[in-house]
Parts: structure tokens; C-alpha cells; sequence
């Protein structure tokens, strides 16, 4: 038995990587970045607005999606609990709190759901572009045509109900084609979110700027994947505060980003939430933190970008 | 098709209970080593027909990215806290990384960590390739690792852990000390292979971050907690035999930030508790080689 010749080729066997996207950068000696007002890590909060239709289709089957046979009531209407119930307890801790976030919102939240997305804008809190509905999932299997034609009508259908155009984009999953990250350009996006390979925004050759949401540090990784508490989650997203925080401190003040991704119908759970509240409480009032929303921190490091040239 | 006998006929049974005692230098009694794995997974690799590089049409992007953090942040991050507590790397090497990302091999080079090679990318699988395939990753490893660090590679941890029946006995051919592909052990053994010598270097599963993580789902404290609880009791069983301890890592899982701070606080404790012989994978194996002289240990 052998395999084919080609399998031992290795045309991409390069300095650099194995694809254009983007030039390879190490964080720890670029230039670094410098937060408001003498803080040093900016605590990013992204909280996701997700629509289930109850008959799954697209490319790929979203995480959380349906998993009986039809009619799938138990799933439909746990994920729809945290668009009635659990994201009105996460907006209320954001405030008592004091902090702002950005939502990964689903058109198809903004249509169904317009009190929702009244009190996230009334808040003060930022609109990220999260697909049509969770079944716009991207892979490579969409022609150009049609991936580009499910942004420009999430787009357009949140901008119609929610009468905001958002400047960031998150792909369901984090999942692009070859195409994503051009057609995001061509669409009017400033930046995304989909690549977990860095702690601080950077650009793409095209100009689309990657600012990284750490799938690990999601609450859907921590408690729905590796199946651990409420508190574990805080415990976990302390030490990587205490962590950057002491890097920050090391390097000079050197700006680090803490990324925490949150879902209403896991976190904003009873028995759950008060872990959130304490969290954002607790690491609101250390003074190295910046809660931010992504294009906050996003238009930050661009102007410091422009000026280290 | 090749045979395939039901005992792949690795080892000879060596028990436990009542082996000649192993001492490691200073009296220590446990070796410990950390095998962080440098890696580069392509984007978009040809198709194995055993085995699916990615889970998703490429590009798989969560999965590449994930991998990336380790050549973008994390490696500094966590290559910093085992120079802090006087822990060397034992390399296991991805060897197109030193074409990809020369600056990741270089830094390891600088901290004095010994290579070994994990393949050319952990997206190249070695079943089903025939003897002249494998020769000529081997030979590719040896050459790239030698050109990029000037070091002559001994050791090997198949690209993804995967192995043809004749990988052993084509690494004892190429002069290799030791493999960290099997798990049968808590110290050095002697691998049966047609000439020459090959030795097994405990690596672990167990107590590899990827197990902890995603296998065990750990949290960061769990895991270090796992690590003082694997050492302790390898340091008091070494006292009647020297010990084995691996730590594997991936700098894109423990380097995470939630993760890192934990993760020192177990180097900490094993550097201070003065029973573990901190060193690079070649060297336990040649101090296990000269008290067994070439026999079983």
C-alpha cells in the first residue's frame, strides 16, 4: 500500500503561512497598544442574539441547533428563552454594572424581536452582524454569489428594522469560506470576529480588520462543552484577567484584551446569572479594566495603528 | 494487504513490582520533562484517505486560528514561565515550522530545548504510506530540523500519532534514541525492533493538555492540580526506581490566558519540591541507557 505521490508535495512549504489572508505577526514584539485612561486590559463583552427556525438548513448545522425530529419544541423554545427571558437579566446586570457590550444580533432577532433591540441600542451597547438567522451558517460549499447575497441581506435586514448598519461581523460558528473575509470588504464591514488566532485586533491584506473572540472563553465552551459551573467559568475568566493584567504590567502598560462571549440562553439562566453579575462587578472596579464594545476598541488601536505608521 | 497480528509485539511484559533500580543524577527520583508540541496544521492539506484533517470544508476556521494562537502569542507565554522555573522544552516538532515560522523554532533554539520530530505538519498522516514514504519523511525531518538548529533530531512522536507497523523499526535504522508514541509505561523501556536499539520515553496522554482539556474537561486549576498530584506520586514511587513524569503541551491550550497562571503555579511547585530531575528527553534516556547497559531497565 502506498499513498498517492502527491500526498508527500508540499507547494505551500514557505516563510510565512500557507494562505493570504493575513502576514504573520507575533504580538509580543509589535509595537504595543495603549488603552484610555491608563487602564490596561480592555474587557470586551459579546453577548449573542440567535433565532433557531425550527427546521434546520444551511450550509452546516449551528452549535445550540435542533436535535430531536420535527418538531423540535424542547431546543426551539430553550434557545428562544434567552431572547424572552435571559438577555433582559444580562442587560440589567450590564447596567448595574456600568459596562458596555456588543451583540452578535441575528436579523431575523431584530425583526422578530424590536423591544429587544430598542433597549440594546437604548443602552448604549453596540450591534454586531450575526447572520440572517442561525441557519445563515458560511461555509465553503456557498458560491461567491450566494454568500455575498446572505450578507447583503443581513445586512440590509437589520439595518431596515434596527435602523443601525453595523460595522462588525460575526459568522455563525466563526465558520468562513474562502470568500468571507473579501465579501465582508465588499459589503461596507470594518471588521470581524471569526479568527480566534490572536489577543489584539490586527489587519488583513484587504484592509478587514480581525478583532479575535476567543471561542474558549465563551460561555458556551465552558459550560455547554466542558460541562463546567457557573462559578468555574468566573474563576476561569479571573485568572485570565489577573493574567493580562500582570502581562500588561510587565510590558509597560502594554494594552492586552480580555474577550468574553456570552450567550442569554446559557449564562442568563437563574442559576447562573449571578455568577455574570459578580463577575462584571467585581472586575469593573479593578482599575486596569476598560469595558469596551468591539468598535471601541476597534477605532483605539486603529488611530494608534495610523500614528506608529 | 500486510499482516496484521493481533500483538503488534512492541515490548517484552516487564513488571512493575521488583525492577532493578533506576537512579536519576543528584539522587533524584523522578525525571521530568516538557514536551511542548511546536506545530504547524495547514489550511488547506490534501485529503488522507484514513483520516479527515478538519472537521468542517476548509477553511476550518476556528480550528486553524486556535492552532495559529499558538505561533502568533502563545508560545512566548508559556516558553517564558518554563525558562522562569528552569524547565528546557523537549520539542516535539512539526519540521515545516522552521520554513513557516522560522522565528517560533528560533526562540526555542535560543532556550537550549532539544527537537524531536512530530512529521512535516500535523496535517500529513503517516498510515498507509509505503517504506520509501516514510523514509523520506524521516529523512526530511532530520534534514530540516539539522539545517534550521543545527541539531541532530533523536526522538519521534508521529505526525498526529499515526504509525505504520514499520515506523520503529525505521527509526532504530536512522540512529534514533527514543520514540514517545507509546504509553505502556511510567518508565524507560526498550522497544523490540529488527536492529539496533529504540527506547520508549514515558510521554503521557493523561496528563497532556489536550486530554486535560478536551478529554477530561478540565479547568485551568483542575489540570494543575492533575500535574502536582502525577508528580507526587512518581517522585515517592521513583525513590524504589527512577520515574518518568512527561508534560505535553500545546501553547495554544495552556498558554491561554485563563489557563497560564495555574499552569505556573505547577511548574513552581515541582522545581522547588527537590526530588525531580528537571531535563531534556535525550538526556533521561542516555542516564536510563547507561545503567541498564543496553538491556532491559
Amino acid at each position: 500500500m502506498a499513498l498517492d505521490p502527491s500526498y508527500l508535495e508540499y507547494p505551500h512549504r514557505r516563510r510565512g503561512y500557507d494562505h493570504d489572508f493575513f502576514e504573520w505577526s507575533c504580538l509580543h514584539t509589535r509595537p504595543p497598544v495603549h488603552w484610555p485612561d491608563g487602564t490596561s486590559v480592555a474587557v470586551w463583552l459579546c453577548v449573542s442574539l440567535e433565532w433557531f427556525p425550527i427546521v434546520p438548513a444551511g450550509p452546516f448545522k449551528a452549535p445550540g441547533h435542533m436535535q430531536t425530529a420535527y418538531p423540535d419544541y424542547r431546543h426551539y423554545t430553550a434557545r428562544d428563552y434567552g431572547n424572552r427571558v435571559g438577555v433582559w437579566r444580562m442587560l440589567d446586570a450590564l447596567a448595574a454594572a456600568g459596562v458596555k457590550a456588543s451583540f452578535a444580533t441575528n436579523a431575523a432577532i431584530a425583526e422578530r424581536y424590536p423591544e429587544l433591540v430598542a433597549a440594546v441600542i437604548e443602552g448604549g451597547h453596540e450591534i454586531i452582524a450575526h447572520s440572517t438567522d442561525m441557519n445563515g451558517t458560511i461555509d465553503s460549499s456557498l458560491t461567491r454569489e450566494a454568500e455575498s447575497a446572505l450578507i447583503g441581506e443581513a445586512m440590509a435586514r437589520i439595518e431596515a428594522a434596527s435602523g443601525v448598519r453595523p460595522t462588525g461581523w460575526l459568522s455563525i460558528a466563526r465558520q468562513q469560506s474562502w470568500h468571507t473575509a473579501d465579501l465582508l470588504k465588499e459589503h461596507g464591514l470594518t471588521y470581524t470576529c471569526d479568527w480566534v488566532n490572536d489577543e489584539l485586533p490586527y489587519a488583513f491584506k484587504n484592509g478587514l480588520i480581525n478583532l479575535p473572540l476567543n471561542h474558549e472563553l465563551s460561555d458556551r465552551q465552558i459550560i455547554t462543552v466542558q460541562q463546567k459551573s457557573a462559578d468555574s467559568w468566573a474563576e476561569s475568566l479571573t485568572d485570565a484577567f489577573d493574567w493580562l493584567a500582570g502581562e500588561a504590567a510587565a510590558q509597560g502598560g502594554a494594552g492586552r484584551m480580555l474577550p468574553v462571549h456570552l450567550t442569554p440562553y446559557i449564562m442568563g439562566l437563574p442559576y447562573r446569572i449571578k455568577a455574570l453579575e459578580d463577575w462584571l462587578q467585581g472586575i469593573s472596579q479593578r482599575p486596569e479594566s476598560w469595558f469596551a464594545t468591539g468598535e471601541e476598541i476597534i477605532a483605539h488601536w486603529h488611530k494608534q495603528e495610523q500614528q506608529d505608521g | 494487504m500486510e499482516p496484521r497480528p493481533h500483538d503488534p509485539d512492541l515490548y517484552d511484559y516487564h513488571p512493575y513490582r521488583g525492577r532493578p533500580k533506576i537512579t536519576w543524577p543528584g539522587g533524584k527520583s523522578v525525571a521530568v520533562w516538557v514536551a511542548p508540541n511546536l506545530e504547524y496544521y495547514e489550511i488547506d492539506p490534501p485529503a488522507h484517505p484514513a483520516r479527515k484533517a478538519w472537521p468542517s470544508l476548509h477553511p476550518s476556521v476556528v480550528g486553524y486560528a486556535h492552532r495559529d494562537h499558538s505561533n502568533r502569542v502563545s508560545h512566548w507565554r508559556m516558553a517564558e514561565v518554563m525558562s522562569k522555573h528552569g524547565f528546557p522544552g523537549s520539542v516535539s516538532l512539526s519540521v515545516a515550522l522552521c520554513q513557516h515560522h522560522p522565528e517560533v523554532v528560533e526562540d526555542a533554539n535560543q532556550r537550549d530545548w532539544e527537537f524531536f520530530s512530530h512529521g512535516i505538519y500535523n496535517t500529513r498522516y503517516a498510515y498507509e504510506m509505503d517504506e520509501a514514504q516514510e523514509r523520506a519523511i524521516i529523512e526530511d525531518s532530520i534534514h530540516t530540523v539539522q539545517e534550521a538548529t543545527g541539531q541532530r533530531i533523536r526522538g519521534w512522536l508521529a505526525p498526529a500519532l499515526t504509525h505504520t507497523p514499520r515506523t520503529l523499526d525505521l527509526l532504530s535504522q536512522y540512529d534514533f534514541t527514543y520514540t514517545c508514541d507509546l504509553y505502556h509505561d511510567d518508565q524507560v523501556q526498550e522497544v523490540k525492533v529488527k536492529q539496533g536499539r529504540l527506547a520508549s520515553i514515558p510521554y503521557s496522554l493523561e496528563v497532556n493538555d489536550h486530554y486535560g482539556f478536551f478529554v477530561y474537561n478540565m479547568s485551568g486549576r483542575e489540570y494543575a492540580d492533575a500535574l502536582i498530584r502525577q508528580y507526587e506520586r512518581l517522585a515517592a514511587e521513583g525513590e524504589y526506581s527512577g520515574t518518568v513524569m512527561c508534560i505535553p503541551l500545546h501553547a495554544y491550550l495552556i498558554g491561554q490566558p485563563h489557563r497560564i497562571g495555574p499552569f505556573e503555579e505547577a511548574l513552581r511547585h515541582i522545581a522547588a519540591d527537590g526530588r525531580a530531575w528537571i531535563a531534556r528527553a535525550g538526556e533521561i534516556v542516555d542516564h536510563w541507557r547507561g545503567q541498564t547497559g543496553g538491556g532491559q531497565g
